[in-house]
């Protein structure tokens, strides 16, 4: 017999129903409705008092009507008046109403919360299951207020049902999503996890969920159930198929229960204890064999329920990532769900295969299986799978096979589903930056992306691909090559077009000796998309062509023609038009060196993260792109992140210096040196400022080593120091505070001594110096950005604290007024008495259009300026560094290298530190050596300096001795 | 944990729609449209787990579903859920419709919606599981259809149409 009697339904719903399901039309259907309607209105308001059985019949008809789409603004009252009766059914039905018609805000909620009270008091178990289903489905905070005390009591009283057990398990967690404030477990906690212990499977079904929630929340208090969990597995693992009745489901004992169990066990880190860790993984290794063996029905349920708990096993395999044993099994069955015919296990093989390919024991075992997955990508029927095979070839890319993938992912762009295709874009650009060893094939890549899918290549994208020529001098020549030959094509995207632009304009000329490719074919080749381009594209062009005739003074009057004609000069777009009028200017009045200037070729850009990863991650939703991956990607993909720098700010050398109690990171550590009389300074050759002659952005590499700086309150109650200096005007208020970034901006110079000290909008302070024995010469030069004068404009250069005996600091006063777009010149002469660790502070202030500006900044005086390279031979090196084997003598630090290490930027990061550098010193010619003295006026400090790059790990361990 | 549980047939008219979120009813019939979109496109035969559309939370979400005769099954859940449990759970609970109604159709689902509101409130509650054992969950069905019956009996409740 069946459970639900189909006969003695209401015959009023049914006839209603009927007759909306005859209704011809969908005008018909909304007729019919509004009929229903009205009349319940009316039958609701009438004055007839309504029996239980008509309430319930009416509610079920408004159920009826909203599941079709309609909006029911009535019969709530009716409903929560259907609660507080005594017959099950009508109860039943309005609690229905409510749960599927009343959202947490409703004012009902008070009167709902008063049938709910009567209800859970009944001991009627089907009351107050209803009563506890009610609160699970509203789940309001008035709600949790009434009953979030009194639901634990149900939960772990002895003499509860279990079904209502169960429902108070699932109305608590409920209540605790909703308002975990309003929970509190504290005394209930034990009890709670003692649950997983319950005769009743069902009990254990629920209660899991809940425990599952609050480890997550409170690991530590809930500890406890990792042995419990792991027993109860183990008893339902072992246990024969019929031993759990019911809780057999196709022949597989409890499948749910042992996937919750296995997932609550992911809440924690592999147990410390020996015995419960032993039992679990002969939990594991059961599930894994049994996946093995022949199945016990051909149903697919039996299947389905039997890989549920495997894939969940998986999962905590993975989720420990410390067996090896099972790691390499898991990874085993996964490869072979690869090529089972289940669509639905080879969809969750691959899901899981990307988890794996991140642990560090599986990486490698997942790899083989590249061409499974690259044939899925190819031959997979269903979209969805296709996309967990890309995701999984993303995961498991590494230098090795980055070629092959990003050939694979490129070739599966051309047909590649349109709702993937930007995520697509998106995950070859950062594999094939990531993974870029050369990186003409790193253009070739995106080249490819573009001609492929241009449509889906974001800005980013084709940003990232400027900025990395621009940063590499050795694939410029390369990529303008490139790309003038994709512009042969007939018709090529317009993304092209705008890469094409800005690579020849900036690096045209280096294509320009080939006759086919002479200036004049590029600019035709360029001017031909010109008319089919949008607003920007056409305004990027005609920065390009400005650029041109600057490269190609041959070009000139042809591109003057162009700038000249109507469609530029007249053009309607403002933007257009105002470049065409400023550039044909431009090209008719400047002369070739200002030209030459305003023209010049693109400075190297900063480093920054790629954008692209951002965009990835944002699209993808939190947590698709790991923070891991992003740094990884920085790590590895530092060699090209990097490019502006040429991969030289690698490393964050901190050292201590063992000689003082304080771990400060004192430069050289020479604070407690003694005189040297040893290693006589070679002839004193002003320090080489490899970086400024090689044209690179650096800064930062010796981020760490930076001597700590006290806190700018400490440094500003010393007040201004050594008076020597003189100041040259009156200061109207105290010195600004030093800005934030002048330990950054200070960072810069360790290892250079020209460039850019400051800038903003209004002031820009270069700097030049020079350093000989214990003097040093710097200049300042101030310049005025801004059209208005500078007026008291005033300097002050000061020595914080014990800075003054160390340093002697005098600058030279400044013209106390500045004209809008004048330099002025300060000159400052350096002594330094003693080692120091602080930087002099320099202070400025002026008024500008009567606003007082005022801003500290540190003068880049650091203790390395004043070392004296020293040459010396390997036996003399060795023999010296042998005797400096004190403990306050010596200092020794591992790090990680940011970036990829490059043998010429390391070398000329540690000649701009001041060092000798010695060749074939160091047996190991991977190793670099330096020596040099540190000159003050009171002593003079030998140094010598060992950095010991491995380059698997990227470790750098560097050692240094001194005298 | 599962957002929503929807019933639609072959030309996307819900049978049953249960929300364990809350959405406006706008919102919820949006999310029924789309997602019998994505759901009826698909070939037969090609895997039950689809990433779930924009309106119920895109990528964060999966779309497990099954297709019996004229209705699709669709069980919406977050990465908590193990695919194939809730496969399972989408089999337990037809199981069950079809042993209650006894051969069950989208004729009993439309007329009877209280009960199979009544009969899934057994198996799943605020979107978590209740209850896996079929034979438990018709064994409260039963009781409560034993209940209704005695009422019907005892009151005598008028036969009266609309």
């Amino acid at each position: 017999m069946p459970a639900v009697s189909k006969g003695d339904g209401m015959r009023g719903l049914a006839v209603f129903i009927s007759d909306i399901r005859n209704c011809k039309s969908k005008e018909a259907e909304i007729k019919r409705i509004n009929k229903e309607l009205a009349n319940i209105r009316s039958k609701f308001k009438g004055d007839k008092a309504l029996d239980g059985y008509s309430k319930k019949k009416y509610v079920c008809k408004l159920l009826f009507i909203f599941l079709l789409g309609h909006d029911i603004d009535f019969g709530h009252m009716e409903a929560v008046n259907l609660l507080s009766s005594n017959k099950y059914t009508e109860k039943q039905i309005g609690y229905l109403f409510i749960s599927v018609l009343v959202n947490s805000n409703s004012e009902l909620i008070r009167l709902i919360n008063n049938a709910i009270k009567n209800d859970l008091s009944s001991r009627n178990p089907t009351f107050m299951c209803l009563a506890l289903h009610c609160i699970a489905n509203v789940g309001s905070r008035e709600m949790a207020e009434a009953f979030a005390g009194e639901i634990p009591r149900i939960l772990v009283a002895g003499d509860t049902m279990d079904s209502v057990k169960q429902s108070a398990a699932l109305c608590l967690l409920r209540l605790y999503k909703t308002s975990p404030d309003l929970v509190l477990m504290g005394e209930w906690t034990s009890r709670v996890v003692h649950l997983l212990n319950d005769q009743h499977m069902g009990v254990v079904t629920a209660a899991i969920s809940l425990i599952t929630c609050l480890s997550q929340k409170n690991p530590d208090e809930f500890k406890t159930c990792v042995s419990l969990a792991v027993s109860r597995l183990s008893r339902i693992v072992s246990s024969a198929s019929t031993d759990l009745q019911d809780y057999t489901y196709y022949f597989v004992p409890a499948p749910w229960l042992s996937c919750k169990l296995l997932r609550l066990l992911q809440c924690y880190p592999p147990p410390e204890d020996g015995a419960v860790k032993g039992r679990l993984v002969e939990c594991l290794e059961t599930i894994l064999n049994k996946a093995q063996e022949p199945p016990k029905s051909k149903k697919v349920q039996h299947s389905n329920a039997k890989n549920a708990i495997l894939f969940e096993a998986i999962s905590l395999i993975i989720h420990y990532d410390s067996e090896p044993n099972l790691l390499v099994r898991a990874c085993n069955q996964l490869g072979q769900f690869l090529q089972h015919r289940e669509t639905n296990l080879r969809y969750l093989a691959l899901e899981s295969m990307c988890t794996l390919a991140s642990s560090e024991f599986s990486h490698e075992a997942v790899k083989t299986h590249i061409e499974t997955v690259i044939n899925a990508l190819k031959t997979e029927r269903d979209v969805s799978v296709r996309q967990r095979a890309a995701d999984l070839l993303y995961a498991m890319c590494d230098r090795s096979n980055a070629k092959q993938i990003v050939a694979e992912m490129l070739s599966y762009l051309e047909t590649a589903d349109y709702s993937i295709r930007e995520e697509m874009v998106l995950k070859v650009a950062i594999l094939a930056e990531k993974y870029a060893v050369d990186y003409s094939w790193y253009v070739d890549t995106i080249l490819n992306l573009i001609r492929i899918a241009g449509d889906y290549v974001s800005e980013e994208v084709w940003y990232r691909v400027i900025q990395i020529v621009i940063n590499r001098d050795d694939v410029q020549g390369y990529a303008a090559k490139t790309v003038f030959e994709a512009l042969q094509a007939p018709a090529c995207h317009e993304n092209m077009v705008k890469v094409g632009g800005y690579i020849l304009g900036e690096f045209g000329n280096l294509i320009a000796g080939d006759p086919r490719s002479s200036p004049l074919v590029q600019f035709n080749l360029l001017h031909s998309k010109f008319h089919l381009c949008s607003v920007p594209t056409r305004a990027l062009l005609l920065s390009a062509y400005i650029k041109f005739i600057n490269l190609f003074p041959e070009t000139k009057s042809t591109i003057q023609e162009v700038l000249r004609s109507d469609s530029q000069i007249r053009n309607s777009d403002v933007e257009l038009q105002q470049r065409a009028v400023e550039y044909l200017k431009l090209s008719s009045i400047a002369s070739t060196d200002v030209l030459a200037t305003v023209l010049e070729e693109m400075p190297p850009f900063p480093e920054r993260e790629s954008s692209i990863l951002a965009k990835l991650k944002k699209k993808k939703g939190p947590g698709a792109v790991s923070v891991n991956e992003l740094e990884e990607g920085k790590r590895e993909g530092g060699e090209l992140n990097g490019g502006g720098e040429r991969g030289g700010d690698n490393s964050a050398i901190a050292t201590s210096n063992a000689s003082t109690p304080s771990p400060s990171a004192d430069l050289l550590g020479l604070r407690a040196g003694p005189p040297v009389t040893a290693a006589a300074p070679s002839a004193g050759s002003l320090l080489v400022d490899v970086f400024s002659e090689a044209g690179v952005n650096d800064d930062g590499f010796l981020r760490d080593l930076e001597p700590p700086t006290e806190s700018s309150d400490s440094l500003l109650a010393e007040g201004p120091g050594d008076s020597d200096s003189a100041p040259p005007s009156v200061v109207s208020e105290d010195p600004a505070p030093p800005l934030p970034e002048s330990n950054e901006l200070l960072n810069k110079f360790v290892c250079k001594n020209n460039g850019v000290l400051f800038e903003n909008q209004l002031l820009q302070i270069g700097i030049k110096s020079e350093y000989r024995q214990n003097l040093g010469r710097m200049y300042l030069f101030y310049g005025n950005k801004t059209s208005v004068q500078f007026v008291t404009f005033s300097t002050t250069v000061t020595c914080p604290g014990e800075l003054q005996s160390q340093l002697n600091v005098q600058s030279k006063p400044v013209e106390p007024l500045i004209e809008g777009g004048a330099q002025v010149q300060q000159v400052i002469n350096i002594e330094c008495l003693t080692d120091f660790s602080d930087a002099p502070l320099l202070n400025i202030k002026f008024r500008y259009g009567g606003a007082l500006q005022n801003l500290t900044l540190k003068l880049p005086v650091t203790i390395n300026k004043f070392f004296q390279p020293t040459e010396m031979a390997s036996h003399d090196f060795f023999q010296r560094w042998k005797q400096l084997s004190l403990p306050q003598q010596e200092a020794q630090k591992i790090f990680k290298a940011n970036h990829a290490m490059d043998t010429e930027v390391l070398k000329a990061k540690l000649l701009g530190l001041g060092m000798a550098l010695l060749e074939n010193v160091d047996p190991n010619p991977e190793n670099f050596v330096c020596a040099g003295v540190i000159q003050t006026k009171a002593q003079q400090v030998g140094s010598l300096l060992r950095l010991e790059p491995k380059r698997a790990s990227s470790d750098v361990p560097i050692n240094r001795a001194q005298q | 944990m599962i957002k929503a549980i929807l019933i639609f047939n072959n030309h996307g008219k819900p049978r049953m729609s249960k929300f364990y979120e809350h959405y406006t009813e706008d919102t919820e019939q949006q999310i029924i449209r789309e997602t019998f979109h994505l759901v009826s496109k698909r070939d037969e035969n090609v895997c039950n787990f689809l990433e779930g559309g924009l309106l119920i939370g895109g990528s964060e979400n999966k779309l497990i579903y099954r297709h019996y005769a004229t209705l699709y099954f669709v069980f919406c859940v977050d990465s908590s859920e193990s695919e194939l449990g809730i496969l399972d759970l989408i089999q337990v609970f037809v199981e069950t419709l079809d042993k209650c109604f006894e051969n069950v159709c989208e004729l009993d689902l439309i007329f009877h919606l209280d009960k199979v509101h009544n009969i899934l409130a057994e198996m799943v509650m605020g979107g978590m599981v209740l209850e896996t054992n079929m034979s438990e969950i018709i064994t409260q069905v039963e009781a409560q259809g034993k209940m209704e019956k005695s009422e019907t009996f005892v009151f005598q409740c008028p036969r009266q149409d609309r």
